[in-house]
């Protein structure tokens, strides 16, 4: 029998006794659903581990003066599970038969949209089939637009900020930065990057439309081992500023290729902070390599005291702060709909607010995306004012700028098929 | 025409390090007809072993052992594990190189971990070789070392001064792979041994009757060819990065080149890296695509057909996939490779 | 004298077999009745299609493909396609017809590539094949009118009227539906088999230049079975269309050709029923043995690699050589040595995987702490007594097996001797 659902079996088996009615101390299994082993397994394995850290800290009711431990409204225990899908569509829809038998209705995934959009997929297929057996789908960083809009779903949630979302910040702070002239768009060829680089595109010509667009190229993924050819285009093309949707060896090699190429412009990403990349930039790109995103490593507070001993416990950096918000939102949502049944639930969870680490986040009703500020940090030293240091690289991501909600808020065009 | 320059430059560097790894591969694949999947896989190893070995003593004493290591663990798989399947033909012995390439990634991942390594080059080749300076009123300049900020700016805007580096690492690479041509071409050429793999190259049945001890050879030829990927793997893996999808990275790439330089012929691995290499790094420079292509012809397409991916891809889009449809292409017009002697 | 038992006028062991397969096809979903249980048999009759397959070319061609996924890939994503004409109302076939839909695909792109594939066996078709499939897998991101980008294409077998009450909506229909094909694509790769063409093509993987001297053309041979493993590769990628609803890059992939490869092999390329075999462990390894340990594809890498050292005829030749046995009634000789060498092998593999566990346990999961369960005890990887119980226990079993291996192979000799003298006297009689 599978190793880590036997826990779940376990579980299971015990709790058919207990039934749906009470709601504190109950149990709620959560199955994630994400690579484990090969190319992104190191994200995958630290991220579960994160899943494993604050489910602990935010099962169970509050505990008035304890900070650390804020637990959830409903009372419930999170339990996470981690499966590993090696990254594969049809192997994610393995293992979601899998779990759905071992009776979980929370499904977690969020290393590639291929997946994600798979995983949606099916959800919906296997919910209108089964009713009475509905799972729900959390998403935590999967970052297509689609899942939002054309492919939306009654029954997904996405905790991170999309593509256009993102883009919208970065244009918002390459708009102030004078200095900006001339844009050059490297991105990988596959729907992200083929996103990244029509949103930069799209808002960059209504914030600055001065800003040249000087030229735009797509590699293939993980392909290109040398990037100075791409360098050398970029240096005769004479832009200033790079905006780069790369993210692994790809933006890794980028930026060591531009140190070595002597290219001093700027480099505007969306993943620098991703488990092996700060490694990788080491101390090239200090002070010109940015990066967008919806946390960053000094945020202070609570936040701070987490991530210090997430580094004791695990040796490893905590960046995946959508974790936090999916166990904040879902116990707010459980205690709204007095039930841990998914469609109840569901219906508690499209438009809540609660108060997370960084100022209030909602879930937008219309696409069941999460609204949340951004915050564009840029890579250098660690200091005394920001000395959190991914992977003892000496390095960090400092904070630069914060956008609330309203800024980074796009347009959906989701026609959510609600059920009745 | 500084663009030009430094391309050639670093099409040729790229080049010369593919040659590195398939000039084992072709030794070996002409020399025991084995096509050896772990190939990429051992400038794995080299990459890894020297980055440990780097960091114990310093990285020239890493760049002399580790190929050692590495040309070592070839010749015990060659002993232990490829010899029990010659027996068997030609397809077993692909599959186990091919068993050996998962083996030794997963092995790989449980010694040095998941995660990339920063395997730095040491400090003298840090920093660029030579640096050219275009200046837009002063014409071209060539500067050996890195070149200061003053020069590389200029406060009157009308003038446009262009700083382009080369990396010392790439010259060291190119360096090596040279030195390392000229004297596997002595070693053949020049010395008994040579003489017998060259001859085992295009007639091993004759070398074997003619009583020289081939295994003691075979284990030698793909020792060494492994070593050489591992030679190969140290520099790559300082001017690259070192992390556990490498392998798989080049692995294709180098069957390209042997393949389209031609089955046993070391000339033919050289012509077709250098072809591989530039024609890679030349063609991102440019943005053609069938549509600007039939546009310049005069043909008039439909916009829906000019907004179709497949018309829309430019060359700079699938240049990383150029060497795959050269493979193609030369195996339909002349299997043997460019400078092919067998075809077997 | 035949040395085998041939009944006539109904060759009763055929229609034994055949229909024990079809009863097995019936009755499993009612022993493994879970919804993943179910998935799980549906991808072993689409596995056991394509490594059948593919062993075409490799086994009974001699051709070694390390392209095979993308005509199994091709055909799911025609397959896909057809079935969205379907769910809209332009295609008015039904959806059982889509797996053909996706044979004919993959019979498409089989006449295509096939042509320049086959002019060449031997290691110039093995190169092109994986300069194709490369190319293919990039281009599949770059074109996403057909192949639907990262995302892939989607699509809902819940589609068109439905027959007789058959929606395909639950997956035990699809089982069924899978295993209707399966049953009838195996009995046609195995007609194919008896065929002339299916001679041929064995005689071209023996010794091409005789069939040439005998007036056959070899590339023409060669092509056709290409074409032939093309049309049950895209049936195999159609089947996997409907169980998936989803077809998405990796299906044209590497991992997916190398994955073929290596377990047809390892079931038994010179078997008919090897492939199949193999079809079954690649599922039960891809999707269950992942979930044991995370040391799986290391695993996998050296069973692969013994194998091939050791039994390169795979399973299957492993059963028959041991049939071969039973039947000559020697079998009965071995059982000590079987069970003493079964013995001492798990006794060093248990040292050996508690190693390797530990190991692994050490890099990935150290965050939970140095102890961890394998096999009902509690191992602490830090700890030496962990560490010295499991050499010893691969020591031993190592040493032991050694003994066993050397009583074994004087025994197998001995009855190989036996076998032959036995062979000499039923001839004399």
């Amino acid at each position: 029998m599978k190793f880590a659902l036997k826990v779940v079996a376990a579980t299971a088996a015990v709790l058919c006794v207990g039934g749906a009615f009470a709601q504190k101390g109950e149990v709620v299994k959560m199955v994630r659903i994400d690579p484990l082993t090969g190319l992104l397994g190191p994200v995958g394995v630290s991220q579960l581990k994160g899943y494993q850290f604050f489910a602990e800290k935010y099962s169970g009711l509050p505990v008035p003066g304890n900070p650390g431990h804020p637990g959830n409204p409903a009372g419930v225990k999170f339990e996470v599970v981690g499966v590993d899908n090696k990254l594969s569509p049809t192997e994610s829809l393995n293992n979601l038969k899998a779990a759905i038998d071992q009776g979980v209705r929370y499904i977690i995934q969020g290393n590639g949209s291929s997946v994600a959009l798979a995983l949606s997929d099916a959800v919906t297929k296997h919910n209108e089939r089964n009713p009475g057996k509905e799972v729900l789908f959390l998403n935590d960083s999967a970052v297509d637009p689609d899942l939002t809009n054309s492919k939306c779903s009654f029954w997904h949630f996405r905790f991170d900020a999309d593509t256009s979302m993102k883009m919208e910040a970065m244009s918002s702070f390459m708009a102030e930065q004078k200095d900006i002239k001339k844009v050059y768009l490297l991105n990988q060829n596959y729907s992200h990057g083929v996103q990244v680089a029509k949103f930069a595109k799209e808002t960059l010509a209504r914030k600055r439309p001065d800003i040249q667009i000087v030229g735009e190229d797509l590699h293939p993924i993980a392909q290109v081992r040398d990037f100075a050819p791409y360098i050398a285009k970029i240096k005769a093309s004479g832009a200033d500023t790079v905006i780069t949707g790369n993210w692994g060896s790809d933006l890794s090699l980028l930026v060591k290729a531009a140190n070595e190429g002597g290219y001093t412009g700027k480099f505007f990403t969306y993943y620098a902070g991703v488990t092996g990349t700060p490694t990788a930039l080491g101390t090239n790109g200090a002070g010109r390599v940015y990066q967008i995103a919806y946390s960053h490593y000094n945020m202070g507070g609570q936040m701070d005291k987490w991530m210090k001993e997430f580094k004791t416990k695990y040796n490893d950096d905590f960046y995946t702060g959508s974790t936090i918000r999916i166990f904040e939102t879902l116990g707010a949502a459980m205690a709204k709909a007095k039930s841990t049944d998914p469609v109840k639930v569901a219906a508690a969870l499209e438009a809540i607010k609660v108060k997370s680490f960084n100022g209030e986040v909602e879930i937008r009703k219309a696409d069941h995306q999460l609204q949340q500020p951004l915050y564009m940090s840029v890579w250098e030293k660690a200091s005394a004012k920001y000395p959190y240091s991914p992977e003892n690289t000496g390095m960090t991501l400092a904070l630069l700028k914060e956008y609330p909600n309203y800024v980074s808020s796009t347009p959906t065009s989701c026609q959510m098929k609600r059920p009745s | 025409m500084e663009f030009f320059i430094i391309s050639m430059l670093n099409g040729l560097s790229y080049g010369l390090l593919l040659f590195m790894l398939s000039s084992g591969l072709t030794l070996i694949f002409s020399m025991m007809g084995v096509l050896n999947f772990a190939h990429a896989s051992f400038y794995m190893i080299g990459a890894y072993v020297g980055y440990s070995i780097s960091r114990m003593v310093g990285f020239w004493p890493a760049l002399v052992i580790a190929p050692l290591v590495v040309a070592v663990l070839g010749a015990l798989f060659e002993r232990y594990f490829l010899r029990k399947v010659y027996k068997f033909g030609h397809v077993p012995e692909l599959l186990i190189t091919f068993g050996l390439t998962y083996v030794i990634l997963e092995l790989v991942q449980l010694v040095w971990g998941r995660i990339a390594l920063e395997f730095r080059p040491p400090e003298s080749l840090q920093g660029p070789a030579f640096t050219l300076i275009n200046h837009s009123l002063k014409g071209l300049r060539l500067l050996w070392g890195a070149a200061p900020a003053e020069l590389c700016s200029s406060a009157d805007a009308a003038v446009r001064v262009v700083c382009s580096p080369f990396p010392a690492t790439r010259a060291f690479m190119m360096l090596v792979a040279l030195v390392m041509l000229v004297s596997v071409w002595l070693l053949l050429v020049r010395t008994r041994i040579g003489l017998v793999i060259q001859a085992a190259l295009t007639h091993p049945e004759a070398v074997e009757s003619l009583g020289h001890n081939v295994p003691a050879v075979f284990m030698l030829v793909f020792g060494a060819g492994a070593g050489l990927a591992g030679l190969a793997g140290v520099i790559g893996g300082s001017t690259f990065l070192t992390e556990p999808s490498m392998a798989a990275a080049v692995g294709s790439v180098i069957f390209v080149v042997v393949v389209v330089g031609g089955m046993g012929s070391l000339s033919g691995a050289f012509l077709a890296s250098v072809l591989i290499g530039l024609v890679q790094t030349f063609a991102v420079a440019f943005d053609y695509s069938i549509g600007t292509l039939a546009s310049q012809l005069g043909l008039q397409l439909g916009a829906g057909t000019l907004n179709n991916s497949f018309i829309k891809l430019t060359l700079s889009q699938v240049a990383p996939i150029l060497p795959y449809l050269f493979l193609v292409l030369i195996l339909i017009f002349r299997p043997k490779g460019l400078l092919g002697t067998r075809e077997n | 004298m035949n040395s085998y038992y041939e009944f006539k006028p109904i060759n009763v062991g055929r229609w034994l077999i055949w229909s024990l397969f079809a009863l097995v096809l019936g009755v499993v979903p009612w022993l493994f009745s879970s919804s993943f249980s179910i998935t799980i048999l549906a991808q072993m009759g689409i596995a056991i299609i394509a490594c059948l397959s593919y062993n075409m070319l490799l086994g009974q061609g001699g051709m070694l493909s390390f392209g095979h996924a993308v005509y199994t890939g091709l055909g799911s994503y025609l397959a896909i396609h057809a079935l969205n004409s379907i769910s809209d109302g332009s295609l008015p076939i039904p959806v059982s017809a889509v797996p053909l839909a996706g044979g004919l695909a993959g019979m498409g792109f089989a006449l295509l590539f096939g042509y320049v594939t086959t002019k060449k066996a031997g290691t110039t078709f093995a190169m092109i094949t994986l300069g194709l499939g490369e190319l293919v897998f990039a281009m599949s991101l770059m074109i996403p009118e057909f192949f639907g980008g990262e995302g892939g294409v989607s699509g809902n077998r819940v589609a068109g009227s439905a027959f007789m009450g058959i929606t395909y909506g639950p997956p035990i229909q699809v089982y069924y539906l899978t295993a209707v094909y399966t049953f009838f694509a195996v009995a046609a790769m195995f007609a194919f088999t008896r065929t002339p063409l299916g001679r041929m093509l064995n005689a071209v993987r023996d010794n091409p230049e005789r069939v040439e001297f005998v007036g056959y053309n070899t590339q023409r041979i060669r092509y056709t079975a290409f074409v032939i493993a093309g049309f049950f590769a895209g049936v195999s990628g159609g089947l996997g269309a409907l169980n998936f609803e989803i077809v998405t890059a990796e299906v044209v992939g590497a991992a997916r050709s190398g994955a073929y490869l290596l377990f047809t092999f390892l079931g038994g390329a010179t078997f008919f029923f090897g492939p199949i075999i193999g079809a079954v462990l690649m599922v039960l390894a891809f999707v269950l043995f992942s979930e044991f340990t995370k040391a799986w594809l290391l695993y996998l890498g050296l069973i692969f690699l013994f194998m091939v050292m050791y039994a390169p005829g795979g399973i299957a030749s492993l059963i028959m050589m041991n049939l071969r046995l039973a039947m000559f009634g020697f079998l009965r000789r071995l059982w000590v040595s079987y069970l003493a060498l079964a013995a001492t092998a798990a006794v060093t593999l248990l040292g050996t995987a508690t190693m390797i566990e530990m190991v692994y346990h050490m890099q990935l999961n150290s965050t939970l702490g140095s102890e961890l369960l394998f096999m009902g005890t509690l191992l602490d990887s830090k700890g030496l007594n962990s560490w010295f119980g499991s050499v010893f226990l691969m020591l031993t079993g190592l040493g032991l097996f050694e003994l066993c291996r050397r009583q074994f192979a004087k025994e197998w000799e001995q009855i190989q001797e036996d076998i032959e003298k036995e062979i000499k006297r039923r001839a004399a009689l």
